[in-house]
């Protein structure tokens, strides 16, 4: 019984929970599932709604795409930590001997291959509705990819915040908002900018930094915030 | 030797009752500390703040001589909680669940298959842990505890919804746990027969 061991690192730690988050979710697709069609819902009504005018939609495509990409991260947030909570799993993963940053690390990437690669996986299909060029289509999916990072970062904060509570989602989509607006603002712009034939780099650097800024508090945060919740 | 385990004045609200003021105990390997008391009498509080999940009001609890406050990871290392909830998925299945637990703590090297037959759960491997009972869950939870190498074990009410056969199991686990200078901490109700050293906390 040493206190010592080689074989337990960080990475086999984020790497497990990664591994059986995919798992649960491939276990429960509708996980996947429901915020996904939320999006396709969304972006497909709207035009409908709109009208068939090509110039408005074109318009309106980049817009549209992100706030309907942004509700539906909003919507799979806040069942982040909630089923850990309920069934006693991270009472475990808080009395594991690996950081527990790490692990909240572990599930905020899980949590984003599972709802937020799907939606940039999607969206050039949504995309097609509006009359999106090409061109315009890759840098939306550059963006979403670089947002949607960055939104699941952010929620985790959130939805560790708010694990304890019952029927958190309207306190969480509160936090997590105000703090999601660059995402969207520049994530959106940059789409339209494009589209009207200004340059992509401004844009995508930002998002870029603003990623990487979040993922360099977040999971100290997450961690924090899930010690005071599940007292 | 100085002490594995000791706590020093532990004081505990919820709310605005004290649960325990002024706590003290000491633990050394191949002892086992059983805390007693009634229903809402703050054992699993005990437990979970001895764990650190929970916020002390003051006091501090020293493992190896130091404070778990500040050598967090390494008392964790140390430690294995069996608590009220399992802490399985459910989706998963029982071998799922016990592979995924190697990743959070240093395991025993302990014959997987020999475990789950000692513990009489082998012919469920493949099904998930929703379509087991709560007392062959249990036994998963018991899986746990014999897989990873750690010194203490943290039992909460570790007999509810064991069978005859269960609550025996137990008891022999921890006795053997004891001999090899394991130490435990348990919450429970009824009478238990283990041999070793015993200690006793009665919560008021």
């Amino acid at each position: 019984m040493t206190d010592e061991d080689d074989s337990l690192g960080l990475f086999s730690g984020i790497f497990g929970i990664v591994r059986r988050d995919l798992l649960l979710a491939w276990k429960r697709p509708g996980d996947i599932l429901n915020p996904l069609f939320f999006f396709a819902m969304v972006a497909t009504l709207f035009p409908l709604a709109v009208g068939p005018s090509p110039e408005q939609l074109e318009f309106s495509g980049p817009a549209v795409l992100w706030v309907a990409a942004l509700l539906a991260m909003l919507l799979s947030l806040n069942s982040l930590f909630l089923s850990d909570y309920e069934d006693g799993s991270l009472d475990q993963m808080l009395v594991s001997p690996l950081p527990l940053s790490a692990l909240a690390l572990g599930k905020t990437l899980a949590h984003w291959l599972t709802s937020g690669l799907p939606l940039v996986l999607v969206s050039p299909l949504i995309a097609i509705m509006f009359r999106m060029p090409f061109s315009v289509t890759g840098v939306l999916m550059l963006t979403l990819l670089l947002g949607t990072i960055s939104l699941s970062l952010l929620g985790s904060v959130g939805a560790a915040l708010t694990v304890g509570l019952h029927r958190g989602t309207a306190l969480l989509s509160l936090l997590i908002l105000p703090l999601a607006m660059p995402v969207l603002i520049f994530g959106a712009r940059t789409v339209s900018l494009v589209a009207a034939g200004d340059g992509v780099a401004g844009g995508l650097y930002f998002l870029g930094a603003y990623a990487v800024l979040v993922l360099s508090f977040v999971p100290f945060a997450t961690a924090a915030a899930l010690r005071i919740s599940n007292e | 030797m100085t002490t594995k385990l000791s706590a020093e004045k532990l004081t505990l609200f919820r709310g605005e009752r004290c649960l325990f003021k002024g706590l003290d105990f000491a633990l050394n390997r191949g002892e086992l500390l059983l805390l007693e008391g009634r229903n809402g009498s703050g054992k699993t509080s005990l437990m979970r703040a001895i764990a650190g999940l929970l916020e002390l009001e003051s006091g501090e609890i020293y493992w190896d001589g130091n404070s778990v406050r500040t050598h967090r990871q390494q008392f964790h290392g140390s430690l294995v909680w069996m608590a009220h909830r399992v802490g399985f998925k459910a989706d998963l299945t029982l071998v799922e669940n016990l592979k995924f637990e190697a990743h959070l703590r240093a395991q025993s090297g302990a014959d997987f298959e020999d475990v789950l037959k000692r513990l009489d759960i082998d012919r469920l491997k493949r099904l998930p842990l929703r379509a087991l009972s709560a007392g062959q869950q249990r036994r998963v939870a018991l899986a746990r505890m014999l897989l990873s190498r750690v010194p203490l074990w943290l039992m909460d009410e570790p007999f509810t919804n064991l069978d005859r056969e269960g609550r025996a199991l137990v008891m022999q686990l921890t006795t053997e746990h004891l001999a090899r200078d394991g130490m435990c901490i348990m919450a429970a109700h009824q009478d238990i027969d283990i041999d070793g050293n015993v200690q006793k906390i009665v919560l008021q």
